[in-house]
């Protein structure tokens, strides 16, 4: 019998009786992190990383039952003992490390490589099967260098200033937000100014001991209605809203994986794509696969078809797992 | 290839027209002549022959990468354009000192890109696969884009334009007309392209076309009847016959040369004197043939006999813009219509004059226009009788007033599968307008639609999109925003439901128009003012 199986309510282990990830309200939940297809609200008990529980309580209400967990900690439910393994995506990001009866199975979440000060490093896990994420699975994806993406976002922001005009940043509030204020660091002292969407996942960072930009909201700051050279960071949902008009004519960026394709870049309407992508990349997801010497692989999310096929006919053996899990990014767009 | 990679990149990071200009005309200013004649050539959509076939690039890229033949496939459907494909699936193994390229664009265009045309299939894949381990990315990118064919980076004829001008401190109407036309690329012609004497005007080059705009009011607001000449609004292809020195040429209005297409209008141009004519090249037996015949002319560089036969071609002429080597188009309607119908008096039947309407008055002329479907003509078009011939979309002086009084130019950007027996097809449409905020111009959807095009033009935009999907949303697939359409529809209404603010009662596909650039298309501040005018509120 497979250690976790697809239910209805989403990934299920019959031996420990717990969920990953569930889709629909379960007793008991172990959240690979707070991002809204993985921690989704009415489950009876939520099992997560430490630093991810003040972001589940912001997000799905401030009495949720959470059994916080340290990376490497281990815990025993049912027949099943249970780890989280840090995975490099978000803060609190983790991957499940199940094992039963001395077989092993690992459960990515969202899982980068990339360097980010915002949250542990991603640690491979040696497993007998990975369900790993796909987002991104065709090798035209390889994220540049992020200090490089930085740079880029900082001349942006001051070309703009230069001509007296504000820089909105979209980015997905959680996660993509921070990463970038921290990525900015290396640059500037300057305050950035925040979405009010933004503000309550940027103070649970601080308050972690993250290092990024100082931020104010921008409700406040609107009082002297000035936001000429300022940098706005937003959600990608505040595009075209009513909220925008009080920056005037000001240029517009998005930050995500998608925009390292000209045509989305030039589809999306927005002035400058920046390719920062808290996903892993092909070569990123290749190497995961390799160093878990996982002797089955199941893909879940974005391109889990072209990832199967391609380790199928390098002798693995691949499946994929239809869950509901999807991406931020273009979830935050829809 | 730096200096034109950098270009690029301003150009297809911002939506701005002023930047874009900016850009433009900076690169100008700092790149050798020969560089920026071949920088204008390539911005501007104009392109090369296409030196390497799809194989080709595919064989290249997969004895290169080692991926497998459907992954390249998967990844060029995900990425939509496959010179972009092979510059991110190279990129593992590009040399980590990829660097700037030393070479000009010059360089690239004549010694490099150019001769791979007299090379074989093995050599040009050696090549191929030199340039995209040896330049960075967005190099790599360029120079497949150029060997495949053209590259789109949003930038119009009219952009270009400003940007020349701006350099050279000319008129930009005379930048317009300089640009006009076929040109070979080189420091010569750049010199000539700024040359700040615009008397020297050697060239077989078309005026640039004046259009009439749609009449959005009652036509006796226009004033006294007789201050306007009236014409039938003929559905055909608009053209500048030129004649200068005795070599004729003829000129579409997308400034594409024809002169091969029509030899019979040619050969009826023999007798006449120098003079450049206006005028509407039309499917002619008898009486005027519907604008689908005339189709199968078009996009033929050369007719065979039965052809010919089958669909001659006329050309109905409305305007005289030079005669005898003079420029007519600061003199009065009236007087180059009558220059026009001078010179074409006893000319050969392939050539004549639209006829005036001789209605006395608005009232007599709009019943007149009510016969416009009978005599397959779109209605009318009124001229005032003592304006020069203009430039551009400028109003004022030409009017069409219509019968199907709603029309609107409108960009492709969505298209979906049909269902049941044309499930496979995409047969259902997402067309959009350009709308302009501080001078940024982006699409926003106008209407969907549904019918009006041929079999034969559903397959062939079908092949078109496949080729240039940006993205799937399972049905719906994104393309490139480059075909535009004539939408006719019934009526308009404010609407609160469509990001738009209008919607359009019975849109359907006029026509495919081949002949416009996106920049072209109608925006919607146009479009709103037909709302002001017919929408029912
Ligand atoms: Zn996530
Ligand atoms: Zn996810």
């Amino acid at each position: 019998m497979p250690l976790v199986e697809l239910t209805d309510k989403g990934l299920y282990c019959p031996a420990g009786d717990f969920y990953v990830d569930p889709w629909r309200p379960v007793p008991r939940a172990v959240i690979t992190h707070g991002h809204a297809d993985h921690a989704r609200p009415g489950s009876g008990l939520y099992f997560a990383e430490a630093s991810g529980i003040p972001i589940l309580r912001q997000r799905l209400g401030a009495d949720l039952k959470a059994h916080p967990l340290a990376y490497g900690e281990s815990l025993a439910l049912g027949r099943a003992r249970v780890s989280l393994h840090p995975a490099g995506h978000i803060l609190g990001s983790a991957q499940v490390r199940i094992e039963v009866d001395g077989e092993v199975w690992v459960i990515t979440g969202d899982f980068k490589r990339d360097e980010d000060p915002t949250c542990a490093a991603f640690e491979p896990v040696t497993c007998d099967t990975l369900i790993t994420e796909a987002t991104f699975a065709l090798p035209i994806y390889r994220w540049p260098d992020i200090d490089v993406v930085a740079a880029d976002i900082f001349r942006w922001w001051q070309a703009n200033a230069e001509q007296g005009r504000a820089s909105v940043l979209f980015c997905y509030a959680l996660g993509k937000a921070q990463r970038v204020l921290a990525a900015l660091m290396t640059h500037t002292q300057q305050r950035v100014l925040l979405h009010g969407a933004a503000v309550p996942l940027t103070n649970i960072y601080r308050k972690a001991g993250v290092a990024m930009l100082p931020t104010e909201p921008a409700l406040e700051a609107e009082v002297e209605k000035k936001f000429a050279g300022e940098l706005i960071i937003a959600p990608p949902g505040a595009n075209g809203t009513a909220w925008m008009k009080r920056f005037g004519d000001c240029g517009t960026g998005f930050c995500s994986g998608w925009m390292l394709l000209r045509g989305n870049r030039r589809r999306r309407g927005y002035d400058r794509g920046f390719v920062m992508s808290d996903h892993a990349d092909w070569p990123a997801l290749i190497q995961t696969i390799e160093e878990s010497q996982a002797r089955q692989v199941l893909a879940t999310h974005g391109r889990s078809d072209i990832l199967v096929r391609y380790l199928t006919e390098r002798g693995m053996r691949a499946a994929e797992l239809r869950t509901e899990f999807g991406d931020e990014d273009l979830a935050a767009e829809a | 290839m730096q200096a034109f990679t950098d270009l690029f990149v301003s150009l297809d990071s911002t939506t701005a027209t002023n930047a874009k200009v900016a850009a433009l005309r900076h690169y100008l200013e700092q790149a050798p002549a020969g560089d920026a004649a071949w920088a204008i050539y390539i911005v501007s959509g104009r392109r090369a022959k296409r030196l390497a076939g799809r194989p080709l690039l595919k064989d290249a890229l997969q004895t290169l990468t080692g991926y497998p033949e459907w992954m390249v496939l998967d990844a060029y459907a995900t990425v939509g354009d496959f010179a972009e494909t092979a510059s991110l699936l190279t990129e593992e193994v590009r040399a980590t000192d990829a660097r700037g390229d030393q070479h000009s664009l010059a360089y690239w265009m004549e010694q490099e890109i150019l001769p791979l045309a007299d090379l074989d299939e093995e050599a040009k894949k050696q090549k191929l696969m030199d340039w995209w381990q040896r330049l960075p990315q967005l190099s790599a990118f360029l120079v497949t884009k150029l060997i495949t064919g053209g590259l789109r980076v949003g930038v119009s004829q009219t952009l270009v334009a400003r940007a020349v001008a701006e350099l050279a401190d000319l008129p930009r109407d005379v930048i317009t007309h300089r640009l006009m036309g076929e040109w070979q690329p080189g420091a010569g012609w750049f010199a000539e392209l700024i040359d700040p004497d615009i008397t020297a005007d050697l060239s077989s080059r078309p005026y640039p076309f004046y259009l009439a705009s749609p009449l959005e009011h009652e036509p006796a607001e226009l004033g006294a009847r007789e201050q306007w000449l009236a014409e039938w609004k003929w559905d055909g292809i608009r053209a500048q016959l030129v004649k200068r020195g005795g070599e004729i040429s003829l000129w579409s209005r997308g400034e594409e040369l024809m002169t091969e297409r029509f030899p019979e209008v040619i050969a009826a141009a023999a007798s006449l004197d120098d003079c450049v004519l206006d005028g509407e090249l039309l499917a002619w037996k008898d009486q005027v043939l519907p604008f689908a015949e005339l189709q199968r002319r078009i996009g033929r560089k050369t007719v065979g006999k039965k052809l010919l036969a089958d669909v001659p071609v006329r050309l109905l002429v409305y305007d005289c813009l030079e005669h005898a080597g003079s420029d007519l188009r600061s003199q009065p309607m009236q007087a180059r219509r009558d220059t026009a119908e001078q010179l074409t008096d006893g000319a050969d039947e392939r050539i004549g004059t639209s006829p005036l309407l001789t209605a006395q008055s608005w009232e007599a002329l709009a019943e007149a226009r009510e016969g416009s479907r009978e005599r397959g003509v779109e209605g009318l078009m009124l001229k005032a009788a003592d304006s020069p011939y203009l430039t551009g979309r400028k109003k004022g002086a030409w009017w069409k007033w219509k019968v199907e009084p709603l029309t609107v130019d409108a960009v492709m950007i969505y298209a979906q599968a049909g269902s049941g027996r044309r499930a496979t097809l995409f047969t259902d449409y997402t067309f959009a307008v350009w709308t302009e905020q501080d001078g940024e111009r982006s699409l926003v959807p106008i209407a969907k639609a549904y019918s009006g095009l041929t079999d034969a033009e559903i397959n062939k935009l079908n092949r078109w999109i496949r080729a240039n999907t940006i993205e799937r949303f399972g049905p719906v697939r994104s393309v490139s925003a480059e075909q535009v359409f004539e939408l006719a529809f019934e009526g308009i209404n404010a609407s609160t439901r469509h990001k738009s603010g209008v919607a359009l009662r019975f849109p359907r596909i006029a026509r495919w128009r081949t002949d416009m650039q996106p920049e072209d298309a109608n925006t919607l501040g146009q479009v709103q003012d037909l709302l002001q005018l017919y929408g029912n509120t």
